[in-house]
């Protein structure tokens, strides 16, 4: 048993997890982070990032095939070599989990390697991990305090999420796969099925559909990206469709039956209609479940609800000592929402001047081709809150920048209040709009109106002219359309 | 080069002070670190201090100005060897001044005497009068809905004036414009909202030359302001409980008996049975921490310490709230000194900001007048207070037998929007056990 006291102690050492170790070593706070498994968690080993790596690996495979629309000849063959496109993926990974350990050692964070239970406030006891370490490429980093008993007076719990099971049909590393085996296929199949069409299963039939599979998507909702603008998530649809990804909406999988090398799903339609795909294998995107479990949480009488740990928005729980941020304490389940959750709960601990994050101020991203992102209230969810609303709509083939790159599919629509000109939401689909949002977000952190935006300068050739033009086209002033 | 000397913000709330006192007269020689002059804020005087070296060459405005809001010029230094005559020519105190002011945008060029709070360090902007930080929504919102920003305390970031502050304060009804129909001066710096009749039509009830106007202090209208508030918008209920004290009484005794003696026999600190009082209402918030609890428009701010208020009752009129922060902490005769010390300098209106600013919940006792039973107004942040009358004799029923006990009734006046009836049953039960039971407060 350690004698020492640690100020605060972090179970995760994801996204939420090491930025809150970071946040707390900078205020002061003799800080421990608690990990099992990789540092940077599923973000960086298994989710955010890696799939970044493969989808540009895909985004230049389509350039690549469609050069002559740019002028130019490839001689030669153009072929993917899945090995080669996985190696790259997990380089990045390792780089930036390296990464991670390095910020670490630089912080004066202590890093515990092994598997946490809070035993009682105040006291963390850390067993062996019972996942094993990712050799070669993530080992236990060096220098890591190993299995015994810690004492911290604040105990951040920030375990994350894991892939959510369907009965009936439950991932066998095999045929039917989850985000863990869809990052690193051994072969490219012929055809899948994703099922979900939330980021990351509609990520994933973008990658797969344009390395060459053939790809078929299911969704319960009547519209994919179910949390999109429906106006947006229509254009993604057509787009998909166009690239040739079979869509199925208001459909559900009612089981699976497994071959030796193929699974054929049932599929419900809305009308109650039943049929058979049958495709090399299934990937089950239905969301993310809180990771709640074996952390003592129950028995010390922290409140759950629908698998994450409930907080007051500063992350604290019913528990005085014991707090929960990013995926853990509920949805969105986004890593700069663990992130941001985490550095509000250690300025909270610390005393300083901290508001509950407003989750209508967190951006949403998808990297499918093309790319969606959004911020706030969609149109709809506008008008069902009682706003008036003023929308404005650009179109990508208005835009000079996006025809010289030959991407003049998209839109940038955005929804005001009409009363007050607040900027209620952004929805936007296109090239790079993922890097487009934050202006916005920006936006409406500082709450400016539509005034304030229409005499903000966007700089000439770019993507961002169309969030200028959005603007002046909700208030009847458009230019270009 | 001359200096500007404005009128410094020393709390984050001061929108303008009263101007008591100079201390330096023109043509004086000012080093810095001199105090400059007296100004009496909201509920303390305080003492500006000279950053710069000079020569007091223009004092802009004159002592007994009231109402001078932040940032206003007050005087000009001028440097050393500079022609006095030269600077600050212009006679015309307050209009003149503001264009000075904008012309030479000065460094910030006092600091109070004592630790002033953030605002200090932003205050001298550049301008006339006080700039208001505010987003470009909360503008839009508050001049569609007739509010004037400059009585919003700002929650973002250096206290920028948001959204939510100023949906908080259109729905706490801060500064509905005056009626029209009411003769009220609607553009008047209402420090309390608009009454139903004027001042004059006031006057005109009584016979001219019946009565003397004495002009408000700072106090004064801060108590006026912020009491109205807390009735216009905190919905109050009020909880009464009869706690025996004898046991505490005997306790008191014994442990001012035991009190350390200097040199000279002097006990170093004597023990009140307010202070027992605080420490029981403290304790008892530790014990039911749901009602240790400040209410927000979005959150509930539950606190992790109780800060309890002790209301000050000032020579003639007036009343002021130093506040015992962590008193679950404190021993008995620590809040006793504290106290002391409070008691002390608030007369002399000598507390800074952040000795009265805040606090969870209040205690206000009036036992020494021999109040038998009272309610007190809730005085935001807090969500409780708790009114506590004199300690008398009275007949008790005890085992089915009268008998006689000294009996204090207590008064929990509680935010329903945070504390709920039940929730206020469990404190102020809390609260009698632990006076009852005085030996808990050691502990």
């Amino acid at each position: 048993m350690s004698d020492a006291v640690y100020d605060v102690l972090i179970i995760g050492g994801g996204p939420g997890g090491y930025v809150s170790a970071i946040r707390s070593a900078q205020l002061g706070f003799k800080t421990a982070l608690v990990e099992r498994e990789h540092l940077g968690g599923i973000c960086l080993n298994w989710g955010c990032i890696p799939t970044k790596a493969l989808l540009r690996s895909a985004e230049i495979y389509h350039y690549a095939t469609h050069a002559k629309d740019y002028g130019l000849t490839l001689n030669g063959s153009m072929s993917v070599n899945v090995a080669d496109v996985v190696k790259r993926s997990r380089g990045v990974s390792q780089q930036l989990n390296g990464g991670v350990a390095f910020l670490m050692k630089k912080n004066k964070v202590d890093v515990i390697w092994g598997e946490a239970k809070i035993t009682k406030v105040g006291e963390v006891s850390v067993g062996k991990s019972t996942k094993p370490v990712v050799e070669p490429q993530n080992p236990i980093p060096k220098g890591v305090l190993g299995e015994g008993v810690y004492k911290a007076k604040h105990i951040i719990v920030a375990t994350g999420a894991r892939p959510r099971v369907l009965p009936g049909i439950e991932p066998d590393k095999n045929l039917i796969w989850t985000y863990f085996e869809a990052m690193v296929p051994k072969t490219m199949p012929k055809s899948l099925i994703v099922m979900g069409s939330g980021a990351i299963g509609i990520e994933f039939a973008s990658f797969y559909r344009t390395m060459g599979a053939d790809v078929t998507v299911v969704e319960v909702m009547n519209q994919i990206l179910p949390v999109e603008d429906a106006e947006i998530a229509a254009l993604a649809r057509k787009s998909f469709e166009k690239q040739g990804i079979k869509i199925l909406s208001g459909a559900k999988v009612l089981g699976v039956k497994k071959g030796v090398d193929s699974v054929t799903a049932t599929i419900q339609d809305e009308k109650g209609a039943t049929t058979e795909i049958t495709a090399d294998l299934l990937i089950s995107a239905v969301g993310v479940v809180g990771n709640i479990e074996n952390l003592g949480l129950e028995a010390l009488g922290v409140k759950t609800d629908r698998g994450c740990v409930v907080t007051d928005g500063l992350g604290h729980t019913n528990i005085a000592g014991i707090y929960a941020i990013g995926d853990v304490a509920g949805p969105p389940m986004l890593a700069h929402k663990a992130e941001h959750e985490g550095v509000i709960c250690i300025e909270g601990i610390k005393g300083l001047h901290v508001h509950p994050m407003d989750k209508l101020k967190i951006p949403g991203c998808t990297y499918c081709h093309p790319q969606v992102a959004s911020v706030g209230l969609t149109e709809a969810k506008a008008k069902e809150q009682g706003y008036t609303t003023k929308v404005g709509r650009f179109s990508f083939i208005g835009n000079g920048k996006a025809i010289a790159l030959g991407e003049p599919e998209g839109m940038v629509k955005t929804v005001f209040d009409a009363k007050t000109g607040k900027l209620l939401g952004a929805h936007m689909i296109g090239a790079e709009v993922t890097e487009l949002i934050q202006g916005y977000v920006v936006a409406m952190t500082l709450e400016t109106t539509e005034e304030d935006l229409m005499h903000t300068v966007f700089p000439h050739p770019t993507l961002s002219e169309m969030m200028h033009e959005s603007v002046l086209d909700a208030y009847g002033r458009v230019i270009h359309a | 080069m001359s200096v500007n000397v404005l009128m410094p913000a020393l709390s984050p709330t001061m929108e303008k002070g009263n101007l008591s006192k100079w201390l330096k007269k023109e043509g004086d020689t000012i080093k810095s670190g001199d105090v400059l002059a007296e100004i009496e804020t909201d509920k303390a005087t305080m003492e500006v201090e000279a950053v710069d070296e000079g020569i007091l060459a223009k004092i802009v405005v004159p002592a007994g100005s009231n109402d001078v809001p932040v940032n206003q010029l007050i005087a000009i230094i001028a440097a050393e060897g500079e022609d006095v005559s030269k600077v600050g020519t212009g006679s015309a105190p307050v209009a003149a001044a503001a264009a000075a002011a904008a012309a030479a945008p000065a460094a910030a060029t006092l600091a109070p005497a004592a630790a002033a709070p953030v605002a200090a360090a932003h205050a001298p902007q550049t301008v006339s009068g006080s700039k208001v930080f505010a987003s470009p929504l909360a503008k839009r919102i508050a001049k569609d809905g007739g509010l004037d920003l400059s009585r919003v305390t700002g929650s973002g970031p250096h206290g920028r004036i948001v959204e939510r502050d100023v949906r908080a304060a259109l729905a706490g009804g801060v500064s509905a414009p005056a009626p029209k129909a009411s003769a009220a001066p609607v553009a008047a710096p209402a420090a309390a909202p608009a009454p139903a009749i004027s001042d004059d039509q006031t006057r005109k009830l009584f016979t001219p030359g019946s009565f003397d106007e004495i002009p408000h202090d700072g106090m004064r209208k801060t108590i006026a302001r912020r009491l109205t508030e807390a009735r216009q918008t905190v919905p109050q209920f009020y909880l009464t409980m009869d706690c025996e004290i004898d046991a505490l009484l005997k306790l008191r005794e014994q442990i001012n008996a035991s009190a350390p003696k200097d040199k000279e026999g002097k006990v170093s600190w004597k023990v009140s049975v307010n202070d027992m009082v605080i420490k029981a209402l403290a304790l008892a918030l530790v014990r039911v921490p749901d009602a240790n609890v400040t209410w927000t428009e979005t959150a509930m701010l539950k606190h992790h310490h109780a800060d309890v208020g002790v209301a000050v009752a000032l020579p003639g009129n007036g009343l002021i709230t130093p506040i015992i922060r962590h008193a679950d902490t404190v021993t008995l005769s620590g809040i006793a000194l504290a106290m002391k010390d409070f008691a002390a300098r608030a007369k002399s209106r000598k507390l800074k900001p952040e000795e009265y600013q805040g606090g969870t919940t209040a205690v206000s006792n009036l036992g020494m007048f021999g109040i038998k039973d009272f309610t007190a107004v809730i005085n935001p942040p807090h969500s409780t207070i708790l009114a506590v009358g004199a300690g008398e004799q009275r007949p008790v029923v005890k085992n089915g037998a009268l008998a006689i006990a000294t009996v204090m009734s207590v008064t929990l006046s509680c935010d329903h929007r945070a504390v709920d009836g039940a929730l206020g049953a469990e404190l102020i039960a809390a609260i009698k056990v632990l006076i009852e039971n005085p030996m808990s407060l050691l502990v």
